[in-house]
């Protein structure tokens, strides 16, 4: 990366939302590494960690577009070895959290995100309905919105045969304040 | 001893086992149970992802039912549960604006009166009992894998040790085991990626599989219904993965305390797991 002015640092920018949002200060990062050399997907994003920290830091828009369209923010799976390890204490899986939710809302999500939000969506809409997550729901949502019909088929009857499938979903008595409680909350997100 | 017990969704389906072998053990040692009425899905790896005051909102809503219910501590056997719960009444502690927003989404109150606890911190309290009613001595070599969730981040679990975690170790070795030393404690398994990106899982959980046979495992023993999915049920992927045909099963810490302290495999559940687990107690201790 060559080296740039930094563009005054002003309420707009992604590097001071997400210092509001998360209460995470990004500078503390002094970019040691740590966080990457101990993250077990690393080797599967296109930016690392430390990377995505340091493309934020600079409030420069275009960096800013480079870190929320990366695929490596979609790959935090939020297991907090870097933030146990970074001598700095950045707690990197919140960013991580943010970035993600401003990238679907600037349309700049990588497309390999499609399934795992497909995923997580999938997951929410069965709490939303029945308070508890409902597994059979979950798979038919989820192969509905990623269109992945044919995934894992062959385990379903594995897993029914050993009392692990229930087929009918927990209905909790206070769905009416789950629902008020994902209005308040998700409100219109899909 | 009484507590309340908060099973979380995985322990009413694919992880039914855990569920079982938990109650099955609480008996034994003669801890009382006592659900958290009506409670709902703690958000687990979802909720967070796509709104945080969600993931703060659901915990939050579990907590003030237990609170209602007098409880004033409450089991989560569910790692992902125990981190979310114990996440966000930190964060409701530490932030007393977002606290009164929480309340008014969940129309409930919230102090943080009840704390949550794991199920290692809960058997940690019974080490006398489960070693003077070890009737069937493991006598196994067992790789003791933590995972994320119940040691991460310290700063808010605030349990055992991050990097090399003893608590397990140190119940399976009163009930006659023999835990190995190994490097994947506190690996992550691939979580949630489970369905979306099987194929980092099956590296992910293949290299915790790989270690435990490198260094002599008979059976890996978890805590978390996740990584348990991911080792057990995830094994045709993961031994594709590693080119390799491993078949040492994975027990759940309360399936393996259960099998010492003599009850029946199938109070325990073992005939649910995918890998066959024929821990059969060893008549010799090693």
């Amino acid at each position: 990366m060559t080296s740039a002015p930094h563009p005054s640092s002003h309420g707009d920018t992604l590097k001071a939302k997400v210092e509001q949002a998360t209460g995470v200060k990004l500078n503390h990062c002094y970019q040691c590494g740590k966080c990457a050399a101990g993250c077990p997907v690393a080797q599967d994003m296109d930016l690392t960690s430390c990377q995505i920290l340091r493309l934020v830091q600079f409030g420069d828009p275009a960096w800013d577009r480079q870190a929320l369209s990366s695929e490596g923010i979609w790959l935090c799976l939020a297991c907090e070895t870097c933030s146990t390890r970074c001598p700095q204490e950045v707690e990197v899986p919140k960013v991580m959290d943010y970035l993600r939710l401003e990238a679907v809302r600037r349309d700049l999500a990588h497309p390999r995100s499609k399934d795992i939000l497909a995923f997580h969506r999938a997951f929410m809409d069965s709490v939303r309905e029945t308070g508890r997550l409902y597994e059979i729901g979950l798979v038919a949502d989820y192969k509905l919105r990623s269109r992945h019909f044919l995934k894992d088929v062959m385990l379903a009857p594995r897993m029914f045969v050993r009392g692990k499938l229930p087929l009918l979903p927990h209905l909790i008595a206070g769905r009416a304040a789950i629902k008020r409680i994902f209005q308040r909350t998700l409100g219109g997100k899909p | 001893m009484r507590i309340g017990y908060y099973p979380g969704c995985s322990l009413l389906g694919s992880s039914r086992e855990f569920d079982e072998s938990v109650r099955a053990l609480a008996g034994a040692i003669g801890l009382e149970l006592v659900a958290v009425p009506d409670w709902n899905c703690c958000g687990a790896s979802s909720a967070h992802v796509l709104d945080h005051k969600l993931s703060l909102a659901l915990p939050a809503r579990i907590l003030a039912q237990a609170e209602a219910a007098g409880l004033t501590e409450v089991l989560a056997p569910c790692a992902a549960c125990y981190n979310r719960l114990t996440s966000a009444r930190a964060e409701l502690a530490a932030d007393p604006a977002a606290s009164a927003e929480i309340t008014s989404i969940i129309e409930m109150p919230v102090t943080g009166r009840v704390k949550v606890v794991n199920v290692l911190e809960v058997l940690d309290r019974f080490q006398d009992v489960i070693k003077d009613r070890t009737v069937a001595p493991l006598g196994r070599k067992l790789a003791c894998y933590y995972g994320c969730l119940l040691v991460r981040p310290p700063r808010v679990v605030s349990f055992d040790r991050a990097e090399d975690p003893q608590s397990m170790d140190r119940l399976l070795k009163l009930s006659g085991a023999e835990p190995i030393d190994w490097n994947f404690k506190t690996e992550c398994c691939g979580a949630a990626f489970s369905v979306t990106r099987t194929d980092l899982v099956a590296r992910m959980s293949g290299k915790i599989v790989a270690d435990a046979v490198k260094h002599g495992a008979e059976a890996i023993v978890v805590a978390c219904p996740m990584c348990h999915s991911n080792l057990d049920m995830r094994r045709p992927e993961i031994n594709a993965a590693l080119g390799a045909d491993h078949q040492l099963p994975v027990l759940f810490i309360t399936q393996a305390l259960g099998l010492a302290l003599g009850l029946a495999p199938e109070a325990l559940g073992l005939q649910r797991h995918m890998v066959p687990a024929l821990l059969q107690p060893a008549s010799t201790p090693v």
